[in-house]
């Protein structure tokens, strides 16, 4: 659990956000580890509204299929069309080229420092 | 599910070492993969995979009677089997319904010395167990020991299995009886100085070799697989690949594919049912089942299992509803996953007669979205020979 970038806010639902402006939204090591290797991704498009605590896109793994939540409220600015592509790169990259989308953020949700979130992933 | 606490197999300790993701799999702690699923199941295709399957059960039938009592129990015909060979079964209620698919090995033969192992699948051990127990109720003439905690069972799977599990068999007339295994045949060795009972016999659709050994001698021919494998490409598979592997080769899984409410003859399995089983009079041997299969046998199935090719990149997933073009529910996913070895998903599903024929396109229902499917022939995938 010590690779959780300081920097970044996380949710309880194991995606991080970054504070700068657009945000970038991705899903921690932990979620990507417990996923097992991510064979596809269902993600919003340019454009659209997303709301925080909502579920915006699916990560399919070889066994499993999981919900993705928006961490806060705004409209999409970016995907990672590589991710999309490759989704391989969230496995192997999760807080670096294996992030998932750019927010114009209108209002954050509730959010966690890695500290709290190493915590509620540990529990 | 109860409250048992999870069951550790004899090897549990060497997939902690591992590094293993463990899971909850029938009541036992096992390993759901100790890296990549993905590269785990590349790993078999293409070299060797080892697979830790201790959580299977492993039942003795044993004594004069036993191939008889087999053959009343089972819809196989087990006493035709040679000593040293091996048929996939199954134990069904009387109404027809498979309790489990199993594996029986013909260990011995001769009057007292008549002996069979009967491997049940994990989460049905304590089910078989009991049946087979009642269906020998009165019998004198055989035993049934359950062995399963005291039996671990190692697969090393793959196109390289034979040279790795070959090279650890130091006596040369026995290097030389398990190179010469046939497919579904076993033969008892010493592998890295350990007695095992060695069978080709698998669930990955390649070649390769399950070995039971002793649950104390688990470790130690773990770690000498593991040794002599790893220059050769092998890797520790967990369940993931296992699922992923038996999915491609088309192979049932309990609780998906079969279960009580299905028949043989639903899953395409119609041909392990043995209506032609005698006895020593050379009347029809009654079996538990027998009725209700033999007019199963005739009659024309109202679900047929068929194999699903997908034409998008979603994977359809157990339960799922399939759907004609149209929209109509046809049927229900049993099993699906992405295919690693083929690039796009595969699925099996129970669909209607009317759309069970090869070339039909059909739609699965994934949350909500119709995603479009073929109906293609099973296996999806078959080894080069």
């Amino acid at each position: 659990m010590t690779d959780l970038p300081a920097a970044l806010k996380y949710t309880l639902e194991h995606e991080w956000l970054s504070d700068d402006a657009p945000a970038t939204v991705g899903i921690t090591s932990v979620a990507a580890e417990a996923l097992g290797d991510i064979v596809y991704l269902e993600l919003p498009a340019v454009g659209e509204t997303v709301t925080a605590g909502t579920v915006i896109g699916e990560i399919e793994s070889t066994k499993s299929v999981s919900e993705l939540f928006s961490p806060v409220t705004g409209t999409v600015v970016e995907v990672n069309t590589a991710a999309v592509d490759d989704p391989s790169v969230v496995n192997s990259d999760p807080f670096g080229a294996g992030w998932l989308l750019k927010v114009d953020v209108a209002e954050a949700g509730p959010l966690l420092t890695a500290e709290e979130y190493a915590a509620h992933a540990a529990g | 599910m109860s409250d048992r606490p999870a069951r550790l197999s004899p090897l549990h300790d060497e997939h902690v070492a591992l590094g293993a993701a463990l899971t909850d799999f029938a009541g036992w702690q096992m390993p759901l993969r100790y890296g990549s699923d993905v590269a785990e199941h590349t790993a078999v295709r293409t070299a060797a995979g080892l697979f830790d399957l201790s959580h299977m059960g492993e039942l003795w039938v044993e004594g004069p009677g036993a191939g008889d009592a087999l053959d009343r129990a089972l819809v196989g015909n087990l006493s035709a089997l040679a000593v040293g060979r091996a048929r996939y079964t199954m134990i069904c209620q009387d109404d027809g319904g498979v309790l489990d698919d199993l594996v029986v090995y013909r260990l011995a033969a001769d009057g007292a010395d008549e002996r069979y192992l009967v491997v049940a699948n994990a989460s049905n051990v304590d089910v078989v167990r009991d049946a087979l127990a009642e269906r020998f109720a009165g019998r004198d003439d055989v035993t049934l020991t359950d062995r399963s905690e005291l039996t671990a069972l190692v697969a090393v799977q793959g196109p390289r299995a034979e040279e790795i599990v070959v090279g650890l068999v130091a006596d040369p007339a026995e290097a030389d009886a398990v190179r010469a295994l046939k497919y579904y045949a076993s033969v008892p060795a010493r592998v890295a100085g350990l007695d095992a009972l060695v069978a080709r016999t698998g669930y990955t659709g390649e070649d390769g070799f399950e070995l039971f050994v002793p649950a104390g001698d688990a470790p130690t021919l773990w770690r000498a697989l593991l040794e002599a494998g790893s220059p050769l490409g092998l890797v520790p598979a967990g369940l993931s690949a296992r699922d992923s592997l038996r999915l491609e080769a088309g192979m049932p899984l309990y609780g998906n594919e079969l279960d009580t409410t299905t028949a043989p003859h639903d899953a395409g399995l119609g041909r392990v049912v043995k209506l032609d089983k005698v006895d020593a009079s050379g009347q029809p041997l009654p079996f538990v089942g027998r009725a209700a299969l033999e007019s199963r046998a005739h009659a024309v199935p109202a679900r047929t299992l068929v194999g699903l090719q997908g034409l998008s990149r979603r994977a359809a997933r157990h339960g799922y509803p399939v759907v004609t073009t149209s929209g109509a529910v046809v049927g229900t996913v049993t099993s699906g996953a992405p295919s690693p070895t083929l690039g796009h998903p595969v699925a099996m599903a129970y669909v209607t007669p009317e759309v069970s024929a090869e070339g039909t396109d059909l739609a699965v229902d994934v949350r909500g979205r119709h995603e479009p499917v073929r109906v293609v022939p099973l296996p999806f995938y078959r080894r080069p020979r």
